[in-house]
């Protein structure tokens, strides 16, 4: 367990650098994942359309494969940037789709009358989806929408392992490759990296999850 | 789909005007942003036959080859995600069994193996798999080191849901089954289980989705599955665009067809639940013929009740 304390700061930077890509891929995802949730249920067909294939085409995708297409699609039609752009983009493209199916279906966990009401009343689709429907919808939205959060941060090793750089799933690399330390006690450190996160965050989401559901 | 029209009333002739004006201007966008993408390939010679030809068209002299790897490789994706799943389901239902039926000065261990493995990434796991057990000794193929860390991963997914499957069953169930003398074993075995994985089959067949989708790490521990035939198939046609785009297809349209199937069971699951709930015993008698086919289907008219 020695190598895991004499390599502290590489995998604090790891930790760092894996803390840094998620944040960036959630704020993406989410973003593109509401968007695409109102294209899917809006009365505007095309737009339905757009979100339906969206959400089949990058749920039944690997993301190893979207990762792909970032790293060799993108600079072929002109994108360039860093690797860790493209992982970040990649991790985005391939969660939004998650993050739709799990809005769409707290959308659909409001019961009808409440729609109804709001229509009742006069609101247009813009008005009663955003003062009526997404307020009830975000509350059932929280607990599907934490599991994708977390699986996404366990995602983030699937583009550590492209070579996003400096990760915590790189420290494992260079660590066992360059230096040539077990194996063993050197994924170790890495699970222990991961679980930093992702046990926190279940527990985090059971104890939103608590506070704001509603009984349905 | 019925649901989401809740969200707005029938278009009279002024919505429906509004409605057209914005999918004309929604679809021009998406035809303007795909001719985009289009013209980027095109000024990148990405449409010259030479890339298209080896994959698509039966006459290229290499075509043959190239569809026997693809072949190969989608045989050993497959194999794969069916031994990984198999595993997971006889080890997820063992562990979720322990994990109910456990003694509380043990069930801990079982709660926190399942809680570690589950945060655990699973291309961890896998490459865990790969680079700790040869150093322990073992020597196996690839696919074994794939399977076993799909395998670790997976199982407690399915311990989760089995668990799920178990706890959503009405106490009756088991209070009957108790009551009429059944063994622990004999309960859970004869009563919980059989009704358990009835009302987890969409899930479990979801999850198979996502073995599917993850034996595609197998390209980091050299096991040659499809993206790591098309890697190769790249290499040498120098076609990643269109090696790439012809892999997501494939896994498309097989994950695709199984969400389906999913979808489909889910709908004939709850058809039957929403019948046998009926107290017209009759309803109750043709859905469990109807749905259950293998005679599961009296045990989730029972459960209705």
């Amino acid at each position: 367990m020695n190598v895991i304390l004499d390599n502290f700061a590489q995998y604090r930077d790891g930790f760092l650098t894996t803390l840094k890509f998620c944040a960036y891929a959630l704020v993406g995802s989410l973003l593109l994942g509401t968007i695409i949730a109102a294209f899917r249920v809006s009365p505007v067909p095309p737009l339905r359309w757009v979100g339906t294939s969206y959400v089949n085409v990058f749920r039944n995708c690997p993301l190893t494969v979207v990762l792909f297409f970032c790293a060799f699609g993108l600079p072929e039609i002109g994108v360039n940037g860093l690797y860790f752009w493209f992982g970040v983009a990649g991790l985005v493209l391939y969660t939004a789709a998650f993050v739709c199916e799990a809005i769409r279906a707290g959308i659909n966990s409001v019961p009808a009358g409440q729609a109804e009401a709001a229509r009742a009343v006069g609101l247009t689709f813009t008005q009663s989806l955003s003062s009526v429907i997404l307020p009830q919808a975000l509350r059932t939205v929280v607990p599907p929408l934490g599991s994708v959060i977390i699986a996404m941060v366990k995602n983030s090793a699937i583009a550590g392992a492209f070579g996003v750089g400096g990760d915590l799933f790189a420290v494992s690399d260079s660590l066992t490759g360059a230096r040539g330390e077990a194996i063993l006690p050197v994924l170790t450190g890495v699970v222990i990296g991961y679980l930093l996160i992702t046990i926190p965050g279940g527990m985090l989401l059971n104890l939103i999850e608590r506070k704001v559901a509603i009984a349905r | 789909m019925s649901t989401t029209s809740v969200l707005y009333d029938v278009p009279g002739p002024r919505a429906k005007r509004r409605v057209l004006i914005f999918s004309v201007l929604a679809g021009l966008a998406v035809l303007a942003a795909l001719a985009l993408v289009g013209v980027k390939l095109n000024d990148q010679d990405q449409f010259a036959p030479e890339k298209w030809a080896p994959l698509f068209d039966p006459t290229d002299e290499q075509f043959p080859l190239v569809w026997e790897r693809i072949g190969t490789a989608l045989g050993a994706t497959l194999t794969a995600a069916a031994l990984a799943m198999v595993f997971s389901l006889v080890i997820g239902t063992l562990l979720a069994v322990t994990r109910v039926t456990a003694a509380r000065w043990y069930r801990w261990a079982v709660v926190g193996l399942i809680e570690f493995l589950r945060g655990v990434p699973v291309v961890i796991a896998i490459f865990f798999a790969a680079r700790v057990l040869p150093t322990l000794g073992a020597d196996l193929d690839p696919l074994w080191y794939l399977v076993i860390g799909l395998t670790l991963y997976n199982s407690v997914v399915i311990a989760e849901i089995v668990r799920a499957g178990i706890d959503s069953l009405p106490r009756g169930q088991k209070e009957a089954a108790d009551s009429l003398g059944l063994t622990r074993g004999q309960v859970l075995r004869l009563v919980l289980l059989p009704q358990a994985f009835r009302a987890m089959l969409p899930a479990l067949i979801s999850q198979l989705v996502v073995v599917l989708k993850d034996t595609s790490l197998g390209f980091i521990i050299s096991y040659e599955e499809l993206v790591r035939v098309a890697g190769q198939i790249k290499e040498v046609l120098s076609n990643p665009i269109q090696t790439y785009l012809l892999i997501a297809v494939i896994f498309i349209v097989v994950n695709y067809a199984l969400s389906r199937l999913a979808v489909y069971t889910e709908r004939r699951l709850s058809q039957g639940k929403k019948t046998a709930r009926n107290d017209d015993g009759e309803a109750a008698m043709l859905t469990a013929t109807a749905v259950g086919g293998a005679g599961t289907g009296a045990g989730a008219a029972g459960g209705g009740g």
